[in-house]
C-alpha cells in the first residue's frame, strides 16, 4: 500500500526519528509527536492512516489517548508499541481501543507489515463480509472451504485452509510469522523453533506444486506473501 | 578558644536529657507509670474507705453510749427527782475517763457537771450536736470537742450529756498519716520500678537498633543476641533473626541470578561486538557487510528473545500477572499447541501423538499454558528425539514417537508431554528448572536454558507443580493444575 500517512506518537526522539525515516524510505508520509497532548490533537485532526503510539508517554498515556480518540469518534487504525510485552497488557491495550499491537524491541519489517494490514483494513473491505479470495488462478471459497487452482481443487487440512485464507486476504502484503500465529493459531507466544515456516512449506507444497508460478513467496528477514505471478 | 568549652557542658547536659527524654519515651516506662497511677488511685480509695467507715464505727459508739446514759440519768430524774438527777452528775462527773455531763437551770445556769464552757447558743438546741467545749480545770477555753446531746427535763431544767472525740480525731490523724506515707511509698516505688524496667528494656532495644543499624550499612551476616529469657523481645529478636536468614537466602539467590545473567547475557552480546568487530576489519566487500549486520541482527534477535523469557519469569514469580487470568479448556491448548509443532515432528521423523480427554476447564492464561506446552514439545522434539531419531531414520521412520496427553486426575487438570530419548539424570532434574541450566548433551544445540524455568513458573503462578520423571526411556514432564469443574461440565 503506497503513500500512506503516519503519525508516530513516541517521547524517544531517536526511536521516532528512525521510524519515520525508515517509513519515508518506504514511501510514506510520517509525521511525530513528542507527548500524549500533542499526539492527541495531531490525531484528532484526522487525515492520517495508521497511528503508532507508544504506551508510556508524558502528559497523557497511551493508552487514555487512545481511549479518548475512541470516545471522539476518531476510528483510525492504532498500533501500540509497547515495552511490555506480556499477555495481561496486549489484552489492556486492545479494551482501550487499539488495533494491534507490538512489544518492544520489534523489527521494523514486523511494524510496517502490520501497518499494511492495518491501513487495507482501514481503506478497503470494511462493509460486507467477502466470501470468496482470488489471486491469479488461486481460488479460495469461505463457504463452501474448497480452494482451487486453476480450476482443480486442492485438498486441505482445516489448519492450513485457515493458513492460505489469512494470506489471501492479505495478498499483495507482507504477512509475518508471528502474524500468522496470532491470527491462524490466536497464540502470541514467541515459538521459537521454526513450526510456521514448516507450515508454510507444507502449504506451499500443496498449493505451489506443479505450477510454474509460485504463489506463496518468502519475504527474506520478514515473512511471507501470497501474490501472482513474480519468480521467487 | 573558650566558645568550644563552654558549648560542651551544655553538650553534655543536652545528651543526659536527651537520654532521659528516650527513658521517658519507651512503652515500658509509659506503661509503668499508667500502672502507677491506677494503683496509687486504689491506695487512695482503699484508705479512704477505711478512715471513713472507722470513724462511723466510732462516732455510732459514742452516739449509743450517749443514748444509754441519758436514759439511765432520765430514769434516775423520774425516781428521784432533780436532787437526785444532781447527785448522780455530780459523782459520775469525777470517775476517771467520764463522760461529759451538765445540767443547767431552765434559764442556762450551771447547776452541775464537769462541763465549764460552752459556745452561747447551744443549749437552746435540743437534740445531738458536736461542739466545742471547755473543762473545768482549763476555765473558760473552748479547746476540747465533743459530741453532745441536750435534752430537757420536764421541769425545764436542762441536761447535757457528751463524749469527748479526742480519741477518734487522734485515729483519723493516725490514719491521715498513713494514708500520706503509703502514698508516697507506693509513687516512690512504682517510679523507681518503671525506671528500672524502662531503662531495662532501653538498654536491649539500644543494642538491638545498634545491630541493625550495622546491617543496614552492610553487615548482613550481623544477628540480634538472645538474652535467653524467652520473653517478647527475645521473640521478637529471633523472628528478626530468621527475616533476616530469609533475606539473606533470597539475597544469595539473586545474586546467582544475575551472575547467571550477566554470563549468559554477556556472551552472545561479545560474541555479537567481536563480529561486527571482525566485519569491519574483513573490508570493505558489500556483500559480507550485509552478511555480517544481518548475522547481527539475528543475534540481537536472539538476546532479546532471552531478555523477554527473563522478564517473564520475573514477572511470574512475582505472581503479578495474576489480573487477567480467564477459564479456558485446557485440552483444547494442548491439542492446538501439538498440532502446531506436528508439522515440525513429522519433518524431524518423530511422531507426535495426542490422547486428550474433553472438558479440562481450567483458570488461568490459555497463553501462558500454551507457550508451557509449547516449551515441553519444543524440548521433547529437539531432546527427545536425539538418540530415537537417528535410530529411527535408519530404521525407515517412524520408531520415535512424543506422546502429548491432557488428562483429569483427583481434581487436576494433568499435561503431560513424554519422549523416548536420553531423558535427564534423576540428580539433575531439579537442577534444570533453574534459570540458564542447561545439559552438557544440550551445550551444542540451540537453546539459553530458560525454557523449562519459564514453564516451572507458570506452573507456580497456576497453583500447581511441574515434575520430570523417568519415562523409561526418555523423559516425562508433566504439568499438574487445580481443575475449575468436575467431569461433568
Amino acid at each position: 500500500m503506497p503513500d500512506m500517512r503516519l503519525l508516530i506518537i513516541e517521547d524517544d526522539r531517536e526511536a521516532s526519528a528512525y521510524l519515520s525515516k525508515a517509513f519515508r524510505e518506504a514511501g510514506h508520509v510520517a509525521d511525530t509527536a513528542d507527548d500524549g497532548l500533542d499526539g492527541y490533537a495531531l490525531a484528532r485532526e484526522g487525515g492520517y492512516d495508521v497511528l503508532v503510539v507508544d504506551r508510556m508517554l508524558p502528559k497523557l498515556d497511551g493508552l487514555s489517548l487512545i481511549r479518548s480518540l475512541r470516545e471522539q469518534g476518531v476510528e483510525t487504525p492504532v498500533l501500540i508499541l509497547s515495552a511490555l510485552g506480556q499477555v495481561d497488557d496486549r489484552v489492556k491495550g486492545l479494551k482501550a481501543g487499539g488495533d494491534d499491537y507490538l512489544p518492544k524491541p520489534y523489527a521494523f519489517s514486523e511494524l510496517m507489515a502490520r501497518i499494511e494490514v492495518l491501513a487495507r483494513r482501514r481503506g478497503g473491505s470494511s462493509g460486507a463480509e467477502v466470501t470468496s479470495y482470488r489471486v491469479g488462478d488461486l481460488e479460495l471459497d469461505r463457504l463452501s472451504h474448497r480452494v482451487t487452482r486453476a480450476g482443480q481443487e486442492i485438498p486441505l487440512q482445516p489448519r492450513e485452509f485457515r493458513l492460505l485464507e489469512y494470506l489471501m486476504r492479505h495478498a499483495g502484503q507482507v504477512v509475518t510469522r508471528t502474524m500468522l500465529l496470532e491470527h491462524v493459531w490466536d497464540y502470541h507466544f514467541d515459538p521459537q523453533t521454526n513450526v510456521i515456516d514448516v507450515h508454510v512449506s507444507r502449504l506451499r507444497a500443496k498449493v505451489d506444486k506443479g505450477f510454474d508460478r509460485p504463489m506463496i513467496h518468502t519475504v527474506r528477514g520478514a515473512g511471507y506473501m501470497v501474490r501472482a505471478g513474480g519468480e521467487t | 578558644m573558650s566558645a568550644p568549652t563552654l558549648a560542651s557542658a551544655p553538650a553534655g547536659q543536652d545528651g543526659v536529657l536527651a537520654r532521659l527524654g528516650a527513658l521517658c519515651r519507651t512503652t515500658a516506662f509509659k506503661l509503668s507509670l499508667a500502672y502507677l497511677l491506677v494503683f496509687a488511685a486504689f491506695a487512695f480509695f482503699a484508705l479512704g474507705y477505711v478512715a471513713w467507715n472507722a470513724r462511723r464505727v466510732l462516732d455510732d459508739q459514742i452516739v449509743s453510749t450517749i443514748e444509754a446514759e441519758i436514759n439511765g440519768l432520765s430514769d434516775q430524774y423520774a425516781s428521784g427527782g432533780i436532787r437526785r438527777l444532781v447527785g448522780v452528775v455530780e459523782r459520775r462527773s469525777r470517775e476517771p475517763g467520764a463522760s461529759l455531763y451538765l445540767v443547767t437551770t431552765p434559764a442556762g445556769e450551771h447547776v452541775v457537771g464537769n462541763v465549764e464552757a460552752l459556745p452561747p447558743g447551744v443549749l437552746n438546741e435540743p437534740g445531738q450536736t458536736e461542739t466545742a467545749y471547755g473543762r473545768g480545770t482549763d476555765g473558760d477555753r473552748l479547746d476540747h470537742r465533743a459530741i453532745v446531746r441536750i435534752f430537757t427535763l420536764p421541769g425545764g431544767f436542762r441536761l447535757l450529756v457528751g463524749r469527748d472525740v479526742e480519741e477518734r480525731d487522734r485515729l483519723r490523724a493516725v490514719i491521715g498519716r498513713a494514708f500520706g506515707w503509703s502514698l508516697m511509698l507506693v509513687v516512690g516505688l512504682g517510679f523507681l520500678g518503671s525506671w528500672f524496667i524502662a531503662q531495662r528494656v532501653l538498654k536491649r532495644v539500644d543494642h538491638m537498633t545498634e545491630i541493625t543499624r550495622g546491617i543496614m550499612a552492610g553487615d548482613l551476616d550481623g544477628r540480634l543476641t538472645l538474652a535467653g529469657t524467652g520473653d517478647e523481645l527475645d521473640r521478637l529478636a529471633s523472628n528478626l533473626n530468621a527475616m533476616l536468614d530469609r533475606i539473606g537466602e533470597l539475597m544469595r539467590g539473586m545474586r546467582e541470578v544475575s551472575d547467571n545473567i550477566a554470563h549468559d547475557l554477556k556472551t552472545p552480546l561479545t560474541r555479537l561486538r567481536n563480529k561486527a568487530d571482525a566485519a569491519l576489519r574483513a573490508g570493505s566487500d558489500p556483500d559480507s557487510l550485509r552478511a555480517a549486520l544481518e548475522a547481527n541482527i539475528e543475534e540481537s534477535d536472539n538476546l532479546i528473545r532471552v531478555f523477554n523469557a527473563l522478564l517473564m519469569i520475573a514477572r511470574l514469580e512475582a505472581g503479578n500477572a495474576r489480573e487477567g487470568l480467564a477459564e479456558f479448556d485446557a485440552g483444547a491448548v494442548a491439542r492446538e499447541v501439538a498440532e502446531l509443532y506436528e508439522a515440525v515432528a513429522e519433518e524431524r521423523g518423530v511422531g507426535l501423538r495426542t490422547e486428550v480427554e474433553d472438558g479440562l476447564v481450567l483458570h488461568g492464561s490459555r497463553e501462558l499454558i500454551g507457550q508451557a506446552m509449547a516449551n515441553l514439545i519444543d524440548n521433547a522434539l529437539k531432546y527427545g528425539a536425539l538418540k530415537c531419531g537417528s535410530d529411527a531414520r535408519d530404521a525407515g521412520g517412524g520408531a520415535s514417537v512424543v506422546c502429548v496427553t491432557a488428562r483429569r486426575e483427583d481434581g487436576s487438570v494433568v499435561l503431560s508431554v513424554a519422549d523416548r530419548g536420553e531423558g535427564i539424570p534423576e540428580a539433575e532434574r531439579g537442577r534444570v528448572l533453574e534459570r540458564f541450566v542447561r545439559l552438557e548433551t544440550a551445550r551444542s544445540r540451540p537453546g539459553f536454558g530458560l525454557g523449562l524455568s519459564l514453564v516451572n513458573a507458570v506452573a507456580r503462578l497456576h497453583q500447581g507443580s511441574f515434575s520430570l520423571d523417568d519415562n523409561a526411556p526418555g523423559l516425562r514432564a508433566t504439568l499438574r493444575l487445580p481443575a475449575l469443574r468436575g467431569p461433568s461440565a
